[in-house]
């Protein structure tokens, strides 16, 4: 087999579709952030000048991480997830407020983002965890334990004030329940997305009355022997609790923008003049992005031609709202390419991750696949308003050093792991 | 199981983000059009709009320049205010005014500060605007009239309003066009082509340059200087003639269907509707509800043609073979039914031939004829259908389909009209006599009556009235330059036109020879009624007159109307007299004629039904004798008039 070449058996099939990724990126950048001509390419007054220097340290990176040995990710993976951790503990200490979010260290003209690191360095520990000899993720306790790596990054997010990057960890809950979580906790988090959809939407009396129909048909109808009484009271009880938590949630914890976004997302208002403020405020982002989508038909405006990208109607285009340079470009066709560009990448890192033969390979490979496509899933769905704003980067897409060296560390040890497949015996 | 929950998510999120893309994209997406994108400006260039010409090739309307101050509210900078608003010759509350009306608009945009400066302004401003940082001037073009007459004719340009904006995507809001008469017709002959140029701005809307580096961007194309048919001295006689009158002039060149004139009084200066006080000086106009300035007389007024549709009676009677020229008609000052009379007449011989019945316009002649072409066919709604065809051919009863916009269609009535009236077969010629003298039901404008005039001095045929001469050297419309035929025979045309050269010769417009002149006309009076205080009243009669000359190879038809002038030869045919030597030999030498119109008004006559004073009704009354009135005497219908009701 090829694979036997020993350092060069990487799956070559994966670092085309990233090059693909991140070259495509670049070009919508160029257009989102250049002003009239571009003069060089690596102007350093333009956020794509910088990214192409960006990309270029990516590729020594990507170097180093391919150079070192495959076991060096498992050993070291605890004292990279503590390294980690005390980067995000130091921001109290020496960040920089960024847009209400205390998460950059600068260091000279340079700004950092540790939550963007502390990614691959919580895969890597769970990883780590979940391999060992003595985890049994079907018990509850260890079910714990693995959580409490997780939980741990993201209250420090969170304490930040970056409620977005927050958000992304719960995507390990892909990787629990492909390690052995109970299918309880599915249906439960279904429930509970189903509870707060329906409480918000409507109120806690139509979501608790669909929850009585769904919890009493499942034990009327289901195929038990005796049917209960006090267990489904006491869940529907629960729901009831849960839909005014929601409710209570909603209205007095959550931040005043971040209500707006659900609130708009759920299409909550109804009131048009509150609207069409909203239109011009809060909304404003959204409804650029999505008229630049719109704009773009087919087969789009032409590279360097999308007259809203232009006249940098989206604001923040060439970070979290890359995606609406896409669709006005290149249309249709373009947009439609990248979806499926990362559909493909997702789903090759699935199946490399279902071929390891070591759980700690198999585990890591899961929590890429699972932070990729968190990422995927709210930053395009964000951009076509099918999901309320989260402000996160598209992965390999998206203007920002931090954010393409932690996606790209996170996808290279992957290949390393992935490569070394054929030493793990 | 477990394996497939991630990848089946995945496969349903790609799913489910290609079909939104669709949807936003492809499914939702109107084509894209740079001309919607409001992520570009567009800047149009306009281009000079085309001169207007009378027919002997004198400048009747050209372009002035104005200036409108222009300023960007964030960008001016401290100034000295009171030397800006003296040099402006505003207010300091003004100018604050201004200032905060256009930051609320936007403190990016440009917006007028003072619009439409004259020359002279400018010229006061020009050297010192660099001092006003964030002010700047804006050239704008406006019509410029060489002349005071013709308001009707010219027409005046105006900004579009939103029904032509959501119609015609040429234009834009705030963009010039013609609202009424030439600039109306050949707006899009006179406005030429915009150009257009793409710019690309930012969200703030300040411009960041040119798009695409304007490769959409198109040159102006200037308009098209026009030649019109109008004789301008003519028409400026012609609207002197008829100052303190109400009526309307029309005279056509019989070989070519050129109108040489087109008077609607009273009119206006055309300078009234340019640039700053158009608004203001419209709504006057408009509000003048008596003397109607902008209701164009000498094509939109239907009244009764009087006496001179009687020649049509006698065209058709010959056509028809209903009479001879030999046959002669019994007048008993009036046309009797028995022992009914059903129409009167003044005196004169009796009875009367063709050539006479005509030169004395009787009306029992006219009755008599008219009878037999009705009676000629074994139902009366027959051969009013066949009269009416007849009569129809000589382009009335419909639009004439000239070239300005406005018109209308008069009324002649048809065997169909009676049959709805009466009923079927329930009527006879005796119903509606009154048609053959041209009253009762028959309806003209003036312009219909003048065409028809024309056709009689041709002989049988007339060219479609037009107003457009020509247009920088291109070929006008074939439909002006093809001769429409009547239903009568050409021989049957000579006796019809000798009897109205006997009109002047010992007829009733004996009186207003033109020594030189062989001047072929008819004089007619028409009676006309009003509903005054609920009650229908008579008012005193229109005088109306049509002539052509010379009577050979004529070079002008011309019809006159005077409302509630009297009778025929009174105003319209004194009138038509002169305005007809005017054009031939290109100076009047009746000034004693000259001096009774320029000197009698009917102003007074105009008041009575708000007055309340008598009409008098076929007698003469006094008239109105004014100061003689000259070129140069202003008229202005804006000046406060008297009040009828002191």
């Amino acid at each position: 087999m090829q694979r036997d070449f020993r350092g060069l058996n990487f799956d070559w099939i994966t670092i085309a579709l990233f090059l693909l990724l991140v070259g495509f990126g670049w070009l919508n950048i160029m257009s989102a952030s250049h002003s009239g001509d571009i003069t060089s390419y690596f102007d350093m007054n333009h956020p794509y000048g910088k990214q192409s220097v960006f990309i270029i340290f990516t590729f020594g990176l990507i170097i180093l991480i391919l150079a070192l040995d495959a076991k060096f990710y498992e050993r070291f993976a605890s004292i990279i997830y503590f390294i980690s951790i005390l980067s995000l503990l130091g921001l109290f200490l020496f960040g920089k407020n960024v847009n209400g979010a205390l998460g950059w260290y600068s260091i000279g003209g340079m700004t950092l983002q540790p939550s963007e690191f502390a990614k691959f360095a919580t895969s890597l520990a769970l990883a780590k965890y979940i391999s060992d000899l003595q985890t049994n993720m079907k018990t509850f306790k260890d079910q714990i334990k693995a959580a409490g790596i997780i939980v741990l990054p993201a209250v420090l997010i969170l304490l930040q004030n970056d409620a977005g990057s927050t958000v992304v960890y719960a995507a390990f809950f892909f990787v629990f329940y492909r390690e052995g979580l109970q299918q309880i906790y599915l249906v439960i988090a279904i429930f509970l997305i189903l509870l707060a959809v329906l409480a918000l939407k409507f109120n806690v009396v139509v979501a608790v009355l669909v929850a009585a129909a769904l919890i009493f048909g499942h034990h009327f109808f289901g195929q038990r022997k005796r049917p209960q009484i006090i267990q489904p009271i006491a869940v529907l009880l629960a729901c009831v609790a849960v839909s005014f938590g929601i409710k209570y949630f909603y209205n007095n914890i959550l931040q005043f923008h971040q209500k707006d976004r659900i609130s708009i997302w759920l299409r909550l208002e109804s009131d048009p003049d509150k609207l069409h403020e909203m239109k011009q405020t809060i909304l404003y982002n959204l409804n650029e992005s999505e008229k630049a989508i719109s704009s773009g038909g087919l087969t789009g405006k032409g590279f360097l031609q999308g007259t809203r990208t232009t006249g940098k109607f989206v604001p923040e285009q060439h970070t979290d709202y890359i995606f609406s340079t896409v669709g006005e470009e290149w249309g249709f066709l373009g947009s439609a390419l990248v979806v499926l560009l990362f559909v493909a990448l997702l789903l090759r890192i699935l199946y490399l991750a279902e071929l390891q033969k070591s759980q700690f390979s198999r585990v890591y490979g899961y929590c890429v696949a699972s932070l990729l496509f968190f990422h995927f899933l709210i930053n395009i769905g964000m951009v076509m308003g099918l999901i309320p704003t989260i402000g996160i980067p598209l992965p390999f897409f998206s203007y920002g050093g931090s954010a393409l060296w932690a996606f790209t560390i996170l996808l290279f040890i992957f290949v390393k792991l992935d490569s070394n497949r054929i030493n793990e015996w | 199981m477990r394996k497939l929950l991630l990848l089946s998510t995945i496969a349903f999120v790609g799913l489910v983000f290609i079909a939104r893309l669709f949807y936003l994209q492809v499914y939702n997406e109107d084509p894209y059009s740079l001309l919607d994108d409001n992520a570009i400006r567009k800047v149009y260039d306009y281009p000079k709009r085309g001169y207007i010409y009378d027919r002997n090739g004198k400048l009747l309307v050209a372009n002035q320049p104005s200036y409108d101050v222009m300023f960007i509210p964030r960008e001016v900078k401290p100034l000295d205010t009171l030397e800006l608003c003296n040099l402006l010759k505003i207010t300091k509350e003004d100018f604050i005014n201004f200032y905060d009306k256009a930051y609320r608009y936007s403190p990016r945009l440009p917006s007028v500060f003072i619009p439409q400066l004259s020359r002279m302004e400018y010229a006061v401003l020009q050297e010192k605007i660099r001092k006003y940082e964030g002010f700047y001037i804006q050239k704008r073009s406006l019509r410029d009239y060489q002349t005071t007459i013709g308001a009707n004719v010219l027409g005046d340009i105006g900004e579009v309003n939103n029904y032509i904006i959501e119609n015609d995507p040429y234009y834009k809001s705030g963009d010039l066009i013609g609202k009424q008469g030439v600039e109306l017709s050949y707006e899009e002959v006179l406005r030429g082509v915009k150009g257009i140029k793409f710019t690309q701005k930012d969200r703030f809307n300040r411009d960041i340059g040119a798009y695409k580096d304007g490769i959409y961007d198109t040159l102006p194309e200037p308009g098209k200087d026009i030649t019109i048919t109008i004789d301008s001295e003519l028409q400026e006689y012609g609207e002197l003639l008829m100052r303190h009158k109400h009526g309307g002039i029309i005279a056509i060149e019989p070989s070519s269907g050129e109108i040489i004139a087109m008077v609607s009084a009273p009119s206006y200066n055309p300078n009234l509707l340019v640039g700053r006080q158009r608004s203001r000086n419209f709504t006057k106009l408009y509000n003048d509800t008596i003397a109607k300035p902008l209701f164009d007389r000498s094509l939109k007024a239907q009244y009764p043609p009087g006496s001179p549709f009687k020649v049509l009676s006698a065209l058709i009677g010959l056509q028809e073979k209903v009479v001879t020229t030999q046959d002669q008609f019994t007048c008993r000052h009036g046309y009797y039914l028995g022992n009914r009379r059903l129409t009167g007449c003044h005196s004169h011989a009796s009875p009367l031939s063709m050539n006479q019945g005509i030169a004395q316009s009787c009306n029992a002649y006219f009755v008599n004829v008219y009878r037999r072409i009705i009676d000629k066919y074994p139902k009366p709604a027959e051969g009013m259908d066949v009269w009416s065809n007849h009569v129809k051919s000589f382009g009335l009863g419909d639009y004439l389909g000239y070239d300005l916009k406005i018109g209308n269609k008069g009324r002649i009535p048809d065997g169909d009209f009676y049959d709805k009236w009466y009923g079927a077969n329930r009527w006879s010629s005796t119903y509606n006599i009154s048609n053959a003298i041209g009253q009762g039901e028959v309806e003209t404008t003036p312009i219909q009556l003048a065409n028809m005039v024309a056709a009689i001095s041709n002989r049988g045929f007339y060219y479609t009235p037009h107003i457009i001469k020509n247009i920088e050297g291109e070929k006008i419309d074939e439909k002006y330059t093809t001769p429409n035929y009547t239903t009568i025979d050409k021989e049957n045309f000579e006796p019809v036109v000798q009897g109205m050269f006997d009109v002047y010769n010992g007829g009733t417009a004996y009186s207003l020879r033109v020594p030189g002149i062989d001047i072929c006309g008819k004089t007619g009076t028409a009676e006309n009624f009003m509903r005054i205080d609920g009650k229908r009243t008579q008012l005193t009669d229109h005088s109306i007159f049509v002539a052509f000359a010379p009577k050979d190879n004529p070079k002008i038809a011309i019809a006159v109307f005077v409302e509630n002038g009297y009778w025929g030869s009174r105003f319209a045919g004194r009138i038509a007299s002169l305005m007809i030597e005017k054009y031939i030999k290109g100076e009047v030498t009746m000034t004693s004629m000259e001096n009774w119109i320029l000197t009698h008004s009917l102003e007074n006559e105009y008041a009575k039904p708000y007055s309340g004073k008598e009409f008098g009704i076929n007698r003469q009354s006094a008239l109105q004798v004014i100061d003689k009135i000259t070129k140069d005497t202003v008229v202005n219908p804006l000046s406060t008039r008297t009040s009828p009701f002191k």
